[in-house]
């Protein structure tokens, strides 16, 4: 038996599979076949391919990346699919979006879905997926508690970092491919909320660089597969981004460093993006506002007077912003990839602002 | 009936010569960074002589204070008014090095370098940068050559990292685990080896058989090397955390007003109150407000909305089209505000205690002193 085999038999989730799914990763090509019957709002957009199985979202700290995976998970459970959402980092953030109380190590359902989609989530815990792993390879459960309890377990991770990494991604690979007993895929697609971009290459290629420190053992006969994964045609990863000067730029290196080590860049997924309001013609030359005119118009709309400066005030500012907006959107093409905009819905707290941002994920209704 | 929150007077702490040391901290993507550059350029513009240890800085904010390099080096920033600035970009490699250098003798520090290990531990480590940089900050206080110190810290996944890291590299460095691994090395027939002899078989049976037997072995090697400096480690990463604690040390905490960033905000908070550390206060950043309107009242959200709308379908005119977009931005503008509002009450609430200041959002991203400067101002005048 291979390390890979035992390595699905081993780590299976605590909870009961929900009921099988009759597509498996076929589905996505079924999906492609019949989608003009598909109902509307299930076609994912440019920039989302429909043949991956696992989307990977990072992005500068802020920039909002758990919640566009949240949605990202959502939209792909709402075509029918059974979604795993995955977070690495330890922050509980999946269960504060969607007011869970904090996700124990396992996988536990989030959300039903139109159309028999489920969402899934799963908080990894780097000690919780080594003592797994060695229960794995060496049946060695209550030794592994007992390392754990030493402080053995954190340590190693601790003291060869991407060794934490290789558990994490490992763990990633695990749930993509792992099948139910009937031979069917657990999930059709895992969604991870990844860490930021300023770390992402390093996370996602620790596998290999672990790989050259150990030459022999599980670790490195795993590594091979989790490469192939993550640099396969299977793997999207999507980055996330403000159109402010830092997220762009960290966009931008993000996705010369990640093309260039061979990774599928899916989509850039501009987040908290404000309409924009102002056209040409409406400012004066210097973009001022001509607030005589202004005032006129608060007239018609029975607007008191009195925010005449104010509301141009306003107005300039605004006018500002939109204008670096728009520069930072115009660097932005030097990313090749399909874009993406979500509004600004003031942080979204709970889960109907998440299916509204999920619908952005889907080809609209026509 | 809620109190309203203690203001947080920014200009008064640095330029009160009792402040040493300014720590900020907070959540990634708050403007960390340019609030400790602009509290630093405000405490040397007042006389004093103040450096700025950043970690990752905006690259036109690093450029427009003259840093072009990670150096670990002090340079003067040009343009200062009355008074002298200093930044610097921690090397986080370099640091480690020179504590490395510092505490073995040549020939072992060499034998460190060249370690796996360490090239793992000293660039990629989580917590090294956070080490670091507070083993920057008491080599900066040490020094005793500035009147004021603004950190500014690394960006961690977790505020709190920041507070743990030294304690966790210290107790990491100097724990039982290395004791277990470097045994085979020493003698035998301690009280407590008999204790855990069973847990030293089964230990390096199960990572010789996880990791192979090349990499226990560097990691022996490497433990051996540095099981000299534990000591050293411990000492500093404790007189760190101690120098934290003085008096002449304030944290201000940084948050954006969402929800993420607030209750990392509230998590430190709450650590630094229980660890007896004297937190200043919290800034909430790009804070979105209305323009101030006098004579009549406030125009809610809502309100502008209507407007807008009722004005859309009437026939079309220059003023009606302007009166709309201004309308239809102050929608835009009133609900951010509103948002931010409902936020900062929340943590207010939460957190009474606190003295709080609310920056507003700038139309323009800061990469310049006269930049800076305007956050400087916005800082005296919103907590005068």
């Amino acid at each position: 038996m291979t390390a890979t085999l035992s390595f699905t038999v081993i780590w299976v989730s605590p909870e009961p599979f929900g009921p099988a799914l009759a597509h498996g990763v076929s589905y996505c090509g079924q999906m492609s076949v019949t989608s003009i019957a598909a109902p509307a709002g299930t076609e994912l957009v440019d920039g989302i391919p429909a043949a991956a199985r696992l989307h990977i979202v990072t992005g500068k700290g802020g920039t909002g990346k758990t919640t566009v995976a949240a949605a990202l998970a959502l939209a792909l459970a709402a075509g029918g699919r059974k979604v795993l959402l995955i977070e690495v980092e330890g922050r509980q953030a999946i269960a504060q979006l969607f007011d869970v109380p904090a996700l124990p190590y396992g996988e536990h359902r989030l959300a039903t879905t139109a159309r028999g989609g489920q969402l899934w989530g799963l908080a990894i815990d780097a000690e919780e997926a080594m003592i797994e792993y060695l229960e794995m390879f060496y049946n060695l459960k209550r030794s592994a508690r007992g390392l754990k309890k030493m402080g053995a377990v954190d340590f190693v991770t601790t003291l060869a970092p991407g060794l934490r990494d290789v558990l994490l991604t490992g763990k990633v690979k695990e749930a993509v491919t792992r099948t139910n007993p009937d031979g069917h895929l657990a999930y059709d697609v895992v969604v991870l909320d990844a860490p930021p971009t300023g770390r992402i290459r390093r996370f996602l290629d620790a596998t290999r660089e672990v790989a050259n420190l150990t030459k022999f053992g599980p670790i490195s006969r795993q590594s091979a597969g989790v490469i192939a994964l993550l640099h396969g045609p299977q793997t999207a990863v999507h980055l996330v981004t403000l159109l402010e000067e830092m997220p762009v730029q960290e966009t931008i290196d993000a996705a010369e460093e990640l093309g260039e080590a061979g990774f599928q860049l899916g989509a850039v997924i501009v987040n908290r993006a404000r309409p924009a309001l102002i056209s040409g013609d409406l400012l004066d030359a210097g973009g001022t506002v001509d607030v005589k005119l202004l005032t006129a118009g608060l007239r018609k709309a029975n607007v008191a007077v009195a925010h005449a400066d104010a509301l141009a005030h306003e107005m300039t500012e605004y006018a500002e912003r939109q204008e670096i907006q728009a520069e930072n959107a115009a660097r932005l093409a030097a990313v090749a990839t399909p874009r993406l905009e979500l509004p600004d819905l003031n942080p979204p707290v709970e889960l109907g602002e998440l299916h509204e941002l999920a619908a952005y994920f889907t080809v609209a209704p026509s | 009936m809620t109190r309203a929150p203690r203001p947080l007077d920014l200009a008064a702490l640095v330029r009160n010569p009792k402040t040493r040391v300014i720590v900020t901290c907070g959540s990634g993507g708050v403007g960390k960074t340019t609030t400790a550059a602009a509290m630093a350029l405000l405490g040397a513009e007042a006389g004093r002589r103040t450096v700025v240890l950043t970690i990752d800085p905006a690259r036109r904010l690093a450029q427009s204070m003259g840093l072009t390099e990670l150096d670990n080096t002090p340079r003067e920033v040009k343009g200062v008014e009355n008074g002298q600035l200093f930044a610097m970009m921690l090397d986080m490699k370099r640091t480690f090095d020179e504590v490395v250098s510092e505490h073995s003798t040549p020939e072992r520090a060499e034998a460190i370098f060249a370690n796996p290990f360490y090239q793992s531990l000293s660039s990629s480590f989580a917590g090294t940068q956070e080490y670091m940089a507070m083993e920057k900050l008491g080599q900066l206080v040490a020094a005793n050559e500035w009147d004021l110190i603004v950190v500014d810290t690394p960006p961690s996944r977790s505020a709190l990292d920041f507070l743990d890291a030294p304690n966790r590299l210290g107790r990491f460095l100097d724990g039982k685990m290395i004791r277990l691994l470097t045994m085979p090395a020493r003698a035998g027939g301690k009280a407590y080896l008999k204790v855990v002899t069973v847990s030293v078989g089964m230990f390096s049976k199960v990572f010789t058989k996880v990791l192979g037997s090349d990499l226990i072995t560097d990691l022996s090697s490497f433990v051996s090397a540095l099981e000299s400096m534990f000591g050293g480690f411990r000492e500093r990463a404790q007189h760190t955390y101690e120098l934290l604690k003085t008096p002449g040390t304030s944290f201000v905490v940084v948050a954006a007003p969402e929800p993420d960033a607030l209750r990392e905000a509230s998590y430190f908070v709450e650590r630094l109150s229980s660890e007896r550390m004297p937190l200043a206060g919290l800034i909430i950043n790009r804070v979105h407000r209305t323009a101030p309107v006098t004579g009549a009242p406030r125009l809610t959200a809502a309100r502008a909305e209507a407007a807008a709308d009722a004005l859309a379908s009437k026939p079309a005119s220059a003023a009606g089209a302007l009166a709309e977009a201004a309308l239809r931005v102050h929608v835009e503008v009133a609900s951010a505000a509103e948002h931010d509002a409902r936020m900062a009450k929340r943590f207010c609430a939460a957190h009474p205690e606190v003295a709080v200041i609310a920056l507003p959002a700038l139309p323009v991203d800061v990469h310049d002193l006269d930049g800076l400067r305007t956050i400087g101002d916005l800082l005296s005048d919103a907590s005068g």
